[in-house]
């Protein structure tokens, strides 16, 4: 049944590629059954009718193997027909491009949901590549700014991280001495020791790359400010969680080994909150500040990784799986529908300077507000999505503190904590600077409407999600719970 | 039926068609490339009916002449690279034709059609070849072949050029061959290579190690691989592209198939050479991966390119020869190698379909002849990116699979040196293969006219472009064909 939520946008964009119908009606026809289909999975995604098997080749065993591994597929899954409905819905195509911008952007939002929903690891991996590379194509053809550099950029950023990746992947496998590549088998063999290290060292850098760890974080960006906004919403939002899923995902296999690499995460990670953190704030540019804040938040992701690697298990500290999965779904909500208003305001006005704008509240109230909700989301203000899986980081930080003496982890999350003021005073002097103020001549009201009602539908989707899940985050989380049959099968298989 | 009937066949066929060759008109050279299309379509339909054909007491064959899922699956990808040679010769020969006694006319294309047949049947008998006098005398049979079929454009400087380096340094490799032999035989006293591994003994293991180290430049030689890959660059840029091709693929595919056949008796043999050979196959195939994509980065030429990413291919192929791996519960080497030569075939010959087209449309075989192709033939470009992609190894395209099993055997056998280095070929070819899908997509042309593709060229791109997907998806097929083998 699964296959179903991958095959829609999989089938319309060959429909729109083969000329079929109208590529708008098609793209939205899809992306809006898709988000349907999507959000009914909460109510029966346990259900086994999802699974999906199919041998593709039997030596070595490799499964297109598709279902809801556990609740955090699924609120990965929620999260990818949201941001793929809004980037199909409020985007707009240039003149006669249609096919190709449609497509991409279905091409994308498949591949993404292909990889949440795999349960098979090759696949896992074969459709996040698969995402890439509409990803890179629409970078350097319907780009804006310095497209062609930002867009060789990405490409050799994330071709390379891929390699790594793939390399860690086998070795993985070949470790553990499993037969097939399915995450069943794989979860339940066990590694040595001593190999452990080097695959755990493999996944971090390859996984990194792809999450914009810092060093390796220069090509987002860029990219995110000359990507289509649809291209951009949909990386930032959606592709860029694969890493986090995936480190989250093969945790267990490499435990002992990320316990080596614990103290150098700690230090990138808090380079990524804290060094991007101040990057951000020098940005003059509005796309700029967003693409920098996007690599900034993955620091925190990367903290409640880092309290689970202290802690040894997911057992050992219930809450940082939790905590990486909701503050994952609300930096994908808020990011997204921040690189969609972005897109509206430069349509409307032209321009991203910080310095041309001013006054927008005044000509689109209701641009200024859903900016400012999803704004307020992104620093992390209670009430909102991001805040939720904010403090469930920073409490799973110190969920092994002993009350006595700080550890790495600790001290990581203190110093952690400063990126919200960070993240405050980049955000909230965008706001003023973009829509507070006085009017200039093109965001005067005589010059540029409100949200037109198709960027208000999408807009307020996502809004809404962000104020369901800060208000009762009970809505994401019980899906993360482990039903207890379940907890004690893997307790016996990691016995 | 007996399978050696069909290397006769074959042969006869050819020698047929260069006869009727000279009572064609010269407007009508191409039926003689129809001709030999349909032979080669003939023996494929009669190699699944083939068997051994004769008994064991038959001493001159046996000896000389195997036929094993092995050799039967080497026959069935020559036969079909040849044939896929062929088509793509039909579609160059308005390029062919330029190079004649008068130029524009057919007069003189017929034989081109005919070598290729010739060359076919000294691949089979390549595949089938059991010991180092059958292997040599069909190897020649090939490589003589190949050198006319490189210099065939006589009047055109680059495809002589390319006759006469070829022809040096294959005489040259000739050489090591013939010397290696000679070495081997002299240290075991026989060139029979099933009995070569019983004779092993610690006295004679130096001798062996030599002449085996003899054999194997001049095996790098017709793979194309580190220390014998110098000519592969000049001889594929100025050959006919329909040669480009079949020597990139199908020569280098019977050269693999003797380099399976000769290292085997060593690599199994459970002696200390069989550690020291997997040590020279192991830096063979690193530095050929470094070198090929190394030096596939400033080229500018697609063709060009394509013959240093056929130098770096050689390299990956090498990686499961190497990492000799004969356990029945995975893919063994042989079957790695098989496995990514099907694939090699046919993301290799949708290259060569598609710069014949480019070039006939641009005059031109310049990466940047590829500009604005986005544009100008959307579909012809999207068919690109998909073999482009394929060669460069993207997952879900069937290139990524070759790639991934040669370094799946190669980690599972703990050959990390060549391992890393392959990882930084792959990274280092995602570099130049986009180069070709920026221009196609990043950059616009001048020319803005569609392109005009023959339908022979249109249905193959199309075919072999399908086959990259489906396979990308669902590369079992290609396990049933060589599942026999062990």
């Amino acid at each position: 049944m699964s296959i179903i939520l991958i095959l829609i946008p999989f089938l319309a964009a060959f429909a729109i590629l083969a000329g079929l119908g109208k590529a708008k009606s098609i793209a939205t026809i899809a992306a809006t059954a898709n988000l349907a289909l999507g959000l009914g999975t909460v109510f029966c995604w346990r259900a086994s009718t999802w699974d999906f098997s199919w041998e593709v080749l039997s030596k070595p065993s490799i499964h297109l193997s598709l279902g809801f591994y556990d609740g955090m597929s699924l609120v990965m899954v929620i999260l990818s027909v949201l941001v793929l409905f809004t980037a199909v819905m409020s985007g707009k195509c240039p003149e006669g491009r249609e096919k190709l911008w449609f497509s991409s952007i279905l091409f994308i939002g498949a591949g993404g949901l292909g990889a949440f929903l795999s349960t098979d690891l090759f696949f896992f991996y074969a459709f996040h590549e698969l995402a890439l590379i509409p990803t890179f194509l629409m970078i350097g053809i319907l780009g804006s700014g310095d497209r062609k550099n930002a867009a060789w950029k990405i490409t050799i950023y994330l071709a390379l991280g891929s390699i790594i990746l793939l390399a860690g992947l086998i070795w993985l496998v070949s470790a553990s001495g499993s037969e097939t590549w399915l995450f069943d088998d794989l979860l339940a063999s066990s590694i040595s020791q001593d190999t452990q290290p080097g695959i755990a060292a493999l996944l971090i850098v390859g996984f990194g790359v792809l999450i914009s760890l810092f060093p390796f974080h220069s090509w987002a960006a860029p990219a995110y400010a000359s990507a289509p906004a649809p291209v951009a919403m949909l990386h930032a939002g959606v592709l860029k969680k694969f890493g986090l899923y995936g480190l989250i995902r093969l945790y267990p296999m490499v435990s002992i080994g990320m316990q080596d690499w614990l103290v150098w995460l700690i230090i990138l990670l808090l380079c990524n909150i804290l060094w991007v953190g101040f990057v951000t704030i020098n940005q003059k540019r509005l796309d700029m500040i967003l693409g920098n804040s996007s690599v900034m938040h993955m620091g925190y992701i990367f903290l409640a990784f880092a309290a689970l690697i202290e802690a040894g298990s997911f057992e050992a500290n219930p809450l940082a799986k939790p905590a990486a999965v909701i503050l994952m779904f609300a930096h994908g909500i808020s990011i997204a529908l921040l690189f969609m208003l972005t897109d509206t305001i430069r349509r409307k006005t032209g321009t991203v300077e910080l310095a041309e704008l001013g006054g927008l509240a005044k000509a689109a109230p209701r641009l200024a507000f859903l900016f400012g909700l999803a704004g307020m989301a992104s620093i992390g203000l209670p009430g909102l999505a991001n805040f939720s899986g904010e403090v469930l980081v920073f409490l799973s930080g110190f969920n092994s503190f002993d009350g006595e003496c700080l550890g790495y982890v600790q001290t990581a999350t203190i110093l952690a904590l400063w990126g919200v003021v960070i993240s405050a005073v980049y955000m909230l002097r965008a706001y003023r600077q973009t829509f507070q103020g006085t009017p200039v001549s093109h965001t005067s009201s005589e010059h540029l409407k409100d949200l037109g009602p198709f960027c208000q539908i999408p807009a307020g989707i996502l809004a809404i999600s962000l104020l369901i899940v800060g208000l009762y985050p009970n809505s994401l989380l019980q899906f993360l719970e482990e039903p207890e049959a379940v907890t004690s099968e893997t307790e016996q298989a990691s016995k | 039926m007996p399978s050696y009937l069909l290397e006769i066949i074959v042969l006869v066929g050819g020698l047929v068609l260069l006869l009727l060759e000279a009572f064609t008109s010269p407007k009508r050279k191409s039926s003689i490339a129809i001709g030999a299309i349909s032979i080669l379509c003939f023996s494929l339909i009669l190699l699944f009916f083939a068997d051994k054909g004769f008994s064991d007491k038959n001493v001159e064959l046996t000896r000389f002449y195997a036929f094993d899922p092995l050799a039967r699956f080497f026959k069935l990808f020559t036969i079909v690279a040849t044939i896929l040679a062929l088509l793509l010769a039909l579609d160059h020969r308005k390029v062919l034709s330029k190079f004649t006694a008068n130029p524009g006319s057919e007069d003189g294309t017929g034989e081109y059609y005919c070598l290729f047949l010739f060359a076919c049947a000294g691949m089979m008998w390549m595949a089938s070849a059991k010991d180092l006098v059958s292997l040599f005398v069909s190897l020649e049979l090939t490589t003589i072949t190949s050198y006319i079929l490189v210099g065939y454009m006589r009047r055109n400087v680059g495809s002589l050029e390319a006759g006469v380096k070829f022809l040096i340094l294959g005489a040259l490799s000739t050489g090591f061959l013939v010397y290696g032999i000679a070495w081997i035989y002299g240290a075991t006293g026989t060139t029979d290579l099933a009995l070569i591994s019983e004779r092993i003994t610690e006295q004679n293991s130096t001798y062996l190690l030599f002449g085996l180290a003899l054999i194997l430049v001049s095996l790098a030689f017709k793979v194309g691989a580190v220390p014998m890959h110098l000519w592969v660059p000049d001889v594929y840029q100025g050959a006919p592209t329909p040669t480009t091709a079949f020597l990139s693929v199908a020569s280098k595919a019977s050269g693999f198939a003797i380099a399976i056949r000769v290292t085997e008796p060593f690599l199994n043999s459970g002696t200390d050479l069989a550690g020291k050979t997997t040590f020279i196959l192991a830096i063979l195939a690193g530095a050929t991966i470094l070198f090929g994509n190394l030096a596939a980065i400033p080229q500018k030429n697609f063709k060009r390119l394509l013959a240093y990413s056929s130098i770096a291919n050689a390299g990956f192929i090498l990686l499961p020869i190497a990492a000799w791996q004969t356990a029945s519960d995975e893919l063994t080497s042989k079957q790695v190698i098989a496995f990514y030569l099907t694939i090699y075939l046919i993301m290799t010959f949708a290259a060569f379909f598609i710069l014949a087209v480019i070039h006939r449309n641009t005059g031109s075989d310049e990466i940047s002849a590829f500009e604005g192709l986005g544009k100008r033939d959307p579909i012809l470009a999207f068919m690109a990116a998909i073999t482009i992609g394929a060669l460069a190894g993207l997952p879900l395209t069937a290139g990524f699979w070759g790639k991934f099993l040669a370094f799946k055997t190669a980690i599972d056998a703990g050959l990390w040196f060549p391992v890393s280095l392959g990882f930084i070929g792959v990274a280092a070819g995602f570099y130049y293969y986009f180069q070709i899908i920026r221009a196609m997509y990043w950059r616009s042309s001048l020319d803005s006219d569609p392109m005009e593709i023959r339908p022979i060229a249109s249905r193959s791109i199309a075919g072999l472009a399908t086959l990259l997907v489906v396979l990308g998806f669902w590369p079992q097929p290609i396990y049933w064909i060589l599942q026999n083998i062990s």
